[in-house]
C-alpha cells in the first residue's frame, strides 16, 4: 500500500515517457488521474492511522532487500509516520492541484505529454523521499527530485535562459547533493547503518563532534535542495520553468525537503548544538535575504520566490530550535504550501490573462479583470504576510514565538529577525498585491526603454506597433484549483492551531517541548501584528498612494543589489566560478606537463625497449635455439642455486 | 596401479613402466596388459578416427574425400567429447578418479576438463580446417587455405598444375585428429616416458600442418622447419630430462618419482646405486623436463619460436595450435609440477617466478611494436603464457582450476580471434598488416566489432571471459603469497591493454584505406566458429560462475 504511493505516479511518468505519440491527446488526463490516485491512498492510510494510537502510528513496509551485503544493509523500504503522512497528504494534495490546474495552464504546448511525465515523476520522486525509511533510499528520492527539477525548469529549452536555470539548479543541487552523501558516509561509520530507527535511537550515543559533522552536512544538503544561503542562487533563475512547476517546487515538492531532512534528523541535531545554532544561522539569514530580495523585484514570480526563500528561512530556522520549533516548522511548511501554491497559480492566472508578461510594473488595475484570481491570491496574500485569522499567520506566530523561547539573547536576536521579517514580508507583498490589481491599468500604454537601466533590452512590441493585451479570468480547470487552495491558505492554520492538534500529530515523531519565552504569547502576537501594519502602511504609502512608475527607478544603492539578488551571483561568480576556472586551468597544466609527461614517457620507454628486445626476434632458427641453450642453462644454474642458498 | 604393483611382484624392476619391463622380462611369462577402455575411450575414439582418416585419404576417390574426412573427423570429436561428458558424469573426474592403462594415464578431473575443452577446440578447428568459400575458387573447384600438393616446390611446375586441378590436402583431418589425439594423451600422461610419446604424437602433425599453407608458401615452410629444429631441440630435453630423472628415482611414473622425492619410497636396483637420490640428477632432470613443457606454451626464454610460427602457418592451423597446444602443455605442465615435483616446490617455484615474469613483461612488452596482426597474436599469447603461469605458481587446488577456467576461455578467444583474421583479405591472400585493418569497422561493423569483442577479452574487460581468467588466475596467485608476481602481472596486462585498443582504435576511429582489404563472407563453418567464440567469451564474461564452479570441481589430480 505505501508502496503504491510512490509506485501510481512512477508508473504514470513512465507510461507517459515510454508510450509516445499516441499519448499526447490524453497522456495529461491520466497523470492528473494518477496524481489524484496517490492523493486517494494516502487519504485512505491517513484514516486508518488516525484509527490507530498515536504511538503505534508509524507503518513500515518492506518491498526487497536493495544491497544486500554483509554489513551494508540497505533495504527498499517505506516508513509511513505522522511526519511522512503530512508531507504524503500535502504533495499528492497540492500537487494533484497542480496537476489539474497545468491541463488549462499548458493547453497549447506541443509537448504537454512530456511535462506531465515530468510532474509524475516528481511527484514520484518526492514522495519516495519522504516515505524512505533509511537515508541512503531518501537519497534516491533526493536526487530524483533533483532530476525532475531540471527537466522542469529546463521544460521550455528552447529558451537559452531556461536551459542555463535549469543547469544553474542542478549544478547548485548538486553542492548540497555533495553534503547529503557524506553526511551518510558519517552516519554509517558512526552507526554501521543508515536506516532511520537505528541511526536515530543511536544517535545519543555518538560524540558530540560526529553529530555535529554529521549535522553540518545534512544542513549543506538541506541548503541546496531548499535555497538557503548560501546555496540559494537558483531559485530566481528556476523561475524560468512554466508556472505550475514554480508552484509545485515552491509549494509541495522540492525546497520543503530540506525542512524534511533537519525535521527527520532532528535526534542528531538535538545531540549537536552547534550544528544546531548554524542552522539557526542559516534559516535567520536566508529569511532577511529573501525578504529584502523579495522587495526589490518587479518580475512577479521572482518577488514570490524571494518570499519562498523568505519563508523557508522560517521554517530553517524554527527547525534549528529543536524539539520547540520542529513541529511549528512542518506546520508552517503546510500552511504556506497551501498559500504559496494559490499565490502561484494566481500569478501564472495573471501572466495567463497578460500574454506571459511577468513585470509588474506593466501590470496595475487587473482586480476588474481577473476577480477571480484577484479573490484567491488576495487571500493568499493575506495568509502570507500573517493576516489575524488565517493560516500564516498561525504559523508564523508560532514561530516567532518559539525564537523568543529560545531563551537568552539568542531569543531576543531570534525573534527581532523573525518579526522583522514579518514586516518586510508584508511590505513586499502588499507591493506585489498594489502592482498587480491595483491602481492604474499599466498595460494600455506601450512600454518606453528605461533610462535608468540602460542595460535593459527594450521588449519585443517596442519595436512594433503596441497591442495592449486582453485581461480575462483564466478557464474554470485553472481556478478551481485556485479556489480550493484559498480555502486551504485561510482555515489550514486555524484547523491546526486548535488545542495544538498538529503539534499533537507530529508530537510521536518530532517530540515536543515549550519553549520558555520571556515575553507572553500575547505580547508576541501583538508585535507580530504591529510588524505587520508597518510593513503594509509602508507598502500602501509607496505603491497605493503614488503611481507607480512604469520604468523602475534607479532607486537606492540597496535596492540595486537587491534587484540583483543582493550580488549573489556576483559572489559566486567572482569566488567560485573564476577561483574554478583558475584551479582548473592550472590542474590542466599539470596533467599536461607532469602527468601527460610521465604517462608519455613511460609508454615511449616501453616503446623503445620493445623496439630493442624486437631485434633480438632475428628470424634465424640458429639464434634460437642458442638463446633456448642459454636459457635452459640459466634456469638450471638458478634451481640449482635455489637448491645451495 | 593395480597392474603395476602386480608385475613389480613378478620380479619386473619396479615402478618401471610395466608394459616395456613385461617386454624386457626375460624368461617371465608373459601377461596381458589390462587396459580400461571405458575410461580411455575418449582418446581411443580420437585415435581411431584419425587412423580411419589415413584409410580415407588413400583409398577413397578424390571427389569424396572432402566430405568422409569432414564427416569422420566431426563424429569423431563429438563422440569422444560425448565419451568424456560420460566418464565426468560417472564421478571419473572425482570421485572415482583413477590410474588407467597399467599407470601409463591418468583419468581424473583435470584429464577430463581438459579433455573436453581439447576436443570442442579440436571440432571449432574443424570448422576452421574445413573453410572453403574464402579463398577464390581454382578453376572451378572449391578449396581451403591448405596448399593443392604440399610436395611440390613453391612456384614449381607440380604446384601450378595442382592448382589448375584443383586439389586440396584433405590430409589436414587426419592430422588435426593425430594432433587433437596426442593432446589428448598429454595432460593425462601419468609417466614420463608416455609424456614424452604424446608431446610427439602430437607435435608431428602440427610441423606438418604449419607447411601446408596454400599462399606464402616459403614463408610457411620455412615455419615449418623451425618450429621442427626447435621442437626437436625441446623434446630432446625432456627426453634428457626424463633419463635424469629415472636416474635418480629408478622409475619413470610421477607418484613413483613423487614418493621417491618425499622419501617414502627407498630404491633397491642395484644398478642405480651410484645415481639413485642424487638431488643434482633431480634438480637438472625436473628443471629440464620443465623447460620440454615451457617449450610448448611458449614462455621466456623458449618463446623464440612462437611469432615465426603463427605468423608462417595457415591461420587455421595457426588459431587451433594456439588454442590447443596451450590447453595441453599447461595440463601436463600442471600434472608434472603437483604431482611429481611437488616436493621441491622451494626450488622451481623461485625459477618460475622467474620465467612467469619475464614472459609477461616480454610477451607485452615486444607486441607494442608489432605490425601483423598474426605476429601480434602470437606475442599476446605469450603474455598469456606468463599470466597463465602465475596461476600454475600458486600451488593450490585454486590454482589448479583457475588455470583450467583461464585455459577453456582462453582457447576460444584465440580459435575466434583467428578466425576473423582469415576473413580479412586482399588479392594477395589474408591481409594481416595491421595497416590494412584501419577502418575496418566502417566497412564491416558486425566484423570489426566480433574481433573487438576477442580483443577486449584478450585484454581482460570485465563481462568478457578474459576477465573473469585473469581475475581467477591472479586471485590464486595472490592467496598463494606471489603477490609481487600479481602486481607485475597486472602492469603486463596495461601495457597488454594498450596493444590490443590500438587495434580497436585502428579499427573504429581510422580512416580506411582505399585500397583497403575486403571482408570474405564465410560459409556456415566459419561462421559457426567465430560465433561460438564470441558466445563463449561472453558467457564466461557475464556468468562465469557455474564454469568456475566446474573447474573447481576438477582441480584436484589423482596420484
Amino acid at each position: 500500500m505505501i508502496g503504491l504511493l510512490v509506485g501510481v505516479p512512477l508508473l504514470g511518468a513512465a507510461v507517459l515517457l515510454l508510450g509516445g505519440r499516441r499519448l499526447d491527446r490524453s497522456g495529461h488526463w491520466l497523470a492528473t488521474l494518477l496524481a489524484a490516485v496517490s492523493f486517494v491512498i494516502g487519504a485512505v492510510l491517513f484514516a486508518s492511522m488516525l484509527g490507530e494510537d498515536a504511538e503505534s502510528r508509524a507503518m513500515h513496509s518492506k518491498l526487497f532487500s536493495w544491497v544486500p551485503v554483509e554489513g551494508f544493509q540497505a533495504d527498499m523500504a517505506f516508513q509511513l509516520d505522522q511526519l511522512s503522512m503530512t508531507f504524503v497528504l500535502l504533495i499528492t494534495g497540492v500537487g494533484t492541484l497542480i496537476h489539474l490546474y497545468s491541463v488549462g495552464y499548458m493547453e497549447h504546448d506541443p509537448k504537454r505529454r512530456r511535462f506531465f511525465a515530468y510532474l509524475n515523476l516528481f511527484l514520484a520522486a518526492m514522495l519516495l523521499l519522504v516515505l524512505a525509511d533509511n537515508f541512503l533510499l531518501l537519497y534516491v528520492g533526493w536526487e530524483g527530485v533533483g532530476l525532475a527539477s531540471y527537466l522542469l525548469i529546463g521544460f521550455w529549452q528552447h529558451k537559452p535562459s531556461a536551459a542555463t536555470a535549469a543547469k544553474k539548479a542542478f549544478l547548485v543541487n548538486r553542492v548540497g547533493d555533495a553534503g547529503l552523501a557524506i553526511a551518510i558516509f558519517l552516519m554509517f561509520t558512526t552507526f554501521g547503518t543508515f536506516a532511520f530507527a537505528p541511526v536515530l535511537s543511536a544517535a545519543g550515543e555518538a560524540s558530540e563532534g560526529k553529530l555535529t559533522a554529521i549535522g553540518l552536512m545534512l544542513l549543506l544538503a538541506a541548503c541546496g535542495k531548499s535555497a538557503q544561503v548560501p546555496l540559494q542562487s537558483w531559485l530566481g533563475d528556476a523561475m524560468e520553468g512554466p508556472t505550475p512547476v514554480s508552484a509545485l517546487i515552491h509549494a509541495a515538492t522540492m525546497v520543503t525537503a530540506g525542512v524534511y531532512l533537519i525535521t527527520r534528523s532532528g535526534a542528531i541535531f538535538n545531540g549537536a548544538p552547534d550544528a544546531q545554532l548554524v542552522v539557526v544561522i542559516v534559516g535567520a539569514v536566508t529569511l532577511l535575504f529573501g525578504a529584502i530580495v523579495g522587495c526589490a523585484k518587479d518580475d512577479i514570480k521572482k518577488a514570490l520566490a524571494g518570499s519562498t526563500m523568505s519563508q523557508i528561512g522560517y521554517m530553517i530556522l524554527a527547525a534549528g530550535l529543536g524539539p520547540i520549533g520542529y513541529a511549528f516548522a512542518i506546520m508552517h511548511l503546510v500552511t504556506h504550501g497551501f498559500f504559496k501554491a494559490g499565490l502561484f497559480l494566481g500569478a501564472g492566472s495573471v501572466m495567463h490573462g497578460m500574454n506571459d508578461e511577468v513585470d509588474m510594473r506593466r501590470y496595475g488595475g487587473l482586480r476588474k479583470h481577473m476577480p477571480v484570481t484577484f479573490v484567491t491570491f488576495g487571500l493568499g496574500y493575506l495568509a502570507i504576510i500573517g493576516f489575524p485569522g488565517l493560516s500564516g499567520f498561525f504559523s508564523k506566530d508560532q514561530i516567532i514565538e518559539a525564537a523568543f523561547g529560545k531563551g537568552g539573547t539568542e531569543g531576543w536576536i531570534l525573534g527581532a529577525v523573525t518579526l522583522l521579517g514579518a514586516a518586510i514580508t508584508a511590505y513586499y507583498m502588499t507591493r506585489v498585491m498594489l502592482m498587480t490589481f491595483f491602481g492604474e491599468e499599466r498595460w494600455r500604454k506601450a512600454p518606453t526603454p528605461s533610462p535608468a537601466e540602460p542595460d535593459v533590452e527594450p521588449a519585443a512590441e517596442t519595436r512594433g506597433a503596441y497591442a495592449p493585451p486582453h485581461p480575462h479570468e483564466s478557464p474554470k480547470i485553472m481556478t478551481i484549483p485556485m479556489i480550493v487552495l484559498a480555502f486551504g491558505s485561510v482555515f489550514a492554520g486555524g484547523l491546526f492551531k486548535a488545542g495544538e492538534s498538529f503539534v499533537g500529530w507530529l508530537e510521536p515523531v518530532t517530540q515536543f517541548e515549550h519553549g520558555h519565552s520571556p515575553v507572553s504569547a500575547t505580547a508576541v502576537t501583538a508585535a507580530t501584528i504591529v510588524a505587520l501594519v508597518l510593513g503594509v502602511g509602508a507598502a500602501y504609502l509607496q505603491y497605493g498612494r503614488k503611481p507607480v512608475p512604469a520604468l523602475a527607478p534607479r532607486g537606492s544603492l540597496l535596492t540595486r543589489a537587491a534587484r540583483r539578488d543582493l550580488l549573489q551571483d556576483d559572489f559566486n561568480h567572482v569566488v567560485l566560478v573564476s577561483g574554478g576556472t583558475h584551479l582548473t586551468r592550472s590542474l590542466v597544466y599539470v596533467d599536461n606537463k607532469v602527468v601527460d609527461g610521465a604517462v608519455n614517457g613511460t609508454a615511449a620507454s616501453f616503446g623503445g625497449l620493445s623496439g630493442r628486445l624486437r631485434r633480438l626476434q632475428n628470424g634465424f632458427a640458429r639464434s634460437y635455439a642458442v638463446s633456448m641453450f642459454g636459457g635452459a642453462a640459466v634456469l638450471i644454474a638458478a634451481t640449482l642455486l635455489m637448491r645451495a642458498v | 596401479m593395480t597392474g603395476m604393483i602386480d608385475v613389480a611382484s613378478a620380479g619386473g624392476a619396479p615402478g618401471v613402466h610395466s608394459l616395456w619391463t613385461v617386454a624386457a622380462g626375460a624368461g617371465d611369462k608373459l601377461q596381458a596388459p589390462s587396459i580400461e577402455y571405458g575410461k580411455l575411450s575418449p582418446t581411443l575414439i580420437v585415435l581411431g578416427a584419425a587412423a580411419l582418416g589415413v584409410l580415407i585419404d588413400a583409398f577413397a576417390p578424390r571427389r569424396a574425400r572432402y566430405g568422409a574426412q569432414l564427416f569422420v573427423a566431426l563424429v569423431g570429436l563429438a563422440a569422444a567429447f560425448a565419451a568424456v561428458i560420460g566418464l565426468a558424469a560417472s564421478g571419473a573426474g572425482t570421485t572415482e578418479a583413477q590410474i588407467a592403462g597399467m599407470g601409463a594415464l591418468a583419468v581424473d578431473g583435470p584429464a577430463l576438463f581438459l579433455q573436453g575443452t581439447l576436443l570442442l577446440v579440436g571440432i571449432v578447428g574443424v570448422f576452421t580446417f574445413a573453410e572453403r568459400k574464402l579463398e577464390p575458387s581454382a578453376h572451378g573447384s572449391r578449396v581451403d587455405s591448405f596448399a593443392a600438393q604440399p610436395a611440390s616446390v613453391p612456384g614449381g611446375e607440380g604446384e601450378t598444375q595442382a592448382v589448375k586441378a584443383g586439389w586440396t590436402t584433405t590430409e589436414v583431418f587426419p592430422l588435426l585428429m593425430f594432433a587433437v589425439g596426442g593432446m589428448l594423451l598429454f595432460p593425462a600422461a601419468n609417466d614420463l616416458l608416455t609424456l614424452f610419446i604424446a608431446l610427439e604424437v602430437f607435435s608431428l602433425p602440427l610441423y606438418l600442418l604449419c607447411a601446408l599453407a596454400r599462399r606464402r608458401r616459403l614463408l610457411s615452410q620455412e615455419a615449418a622447419v623451425k618450429y621442427f629444429l626447435l621442437g626437436a631441440f625441446s623434446s630432446a630435453f625432456l627426453l634428457f630430462g626424463t633419463a635424469l630423472l629415472y636416474g635418480y628415482a629408478g622409475t619413470v611414473s610421477y607418484s613413483g618419482i613423487a614418493r621417491v622425492v618425499s622419501g617414502t619410497d627407498a630404491i633397491s636396483d642395484p644398478v642405480l646405486a651410484q645415481t639413485a637420490g642424487n638431488d643434482a640428477l633431480l634438480l637438472i632432470g625436473g628443471a629440464l623436463v620443465v623447460m620440454g613443457l615451457l617449450f610448448k606454451v611458449g614462455a621466456v626464454p623458449f618463446h623464440m619460436w612462437t611469432p615465426d610460427v603463427y605468423q608462417g602457418a595457415p591461420t587455421p592451423v595457426t588459431g587451433f595450435m594456439a588454442a590447443a597446444t596451450k590447453v595441453a602443455a599447461f595440463g601436463a605442465l600442471l600434472r608434472l609440477l603437483y604431482v611429481v615435483l611437488p616436493g621441491l616446490r622451494w626450488d622451481w617455484r623461485p625459477v618460475m617466478w622467474g620465467v612467469a615474469i619475464l614472459t609477461m613483461l616480454a610477451g607485452a612488452i615486444v607486441a607494442i611494436t608489432q605490425t601483423d596482426i598474426k605476429r601480434l597474436l602470437a606475442y599476446s599469447s605469450i603474455a598469456h603464457a606468463g599470466f597463465l603461469l602465475a596461476g600454475v605458481i600458486a600451488t593450490s587446488k585454486d590454482g589448479i582450476s583457475s588455470v583450467l577456467f583461464y585455459l577453456g576461455a582462453y582457447s576460444f578467444v584465440t580459435l575466434g580471434a583467428f578466425a576473423v583474421v582469415t576473413l580479412v583479405r586482399d588479392a594477395g591472400g589474408e591481409a594481416t598488416h595491421l595497416s590494412k585493418w584501419a577502418g575496418l569497422g566502417r566497412r564491416s561493423p558486425l566484423l570489426a566489432a566480433v574481433f573487438a569483442v576477442f580483443l577486449l577479452a584478450f585484454a581482460g574487460i570485465p563481462l568478457t571471459s578474459g576477465f573473469a581468467g585473469k581475475f581467477a588466475v591472479f586471485k590464486a596467485a595472490a592467496e598463494g603469497g606471489a603477490g609481487v608476481l600479481v602486481v607485475i602481472g597486472v602492469l603486463a596486462s596495461a601495457i597488454a591493454a594498450f596493444f590490443y585498443l590500438r587495434v580497436i582504435v585502428l579499427m573504429f576511429f581510422s580512416e580506411p584505406q582505399a585500397d583497403g582489404p575486403s571482408v570474405a563472407v564465410p560459409s556456415v563453418m566459419t561462421t559457426s566458429a567465430i560465433a561460438i567464440g564470441v558466445v563463449v567469451t561472453v558467457v564466461l564474461g557475464v556468468a562465469p560462475q557455474y564454469f568456475l564452479d566446474l573447474a573447481g570441481q576438477a582441480g584436484v589430480f589423482v596420484r
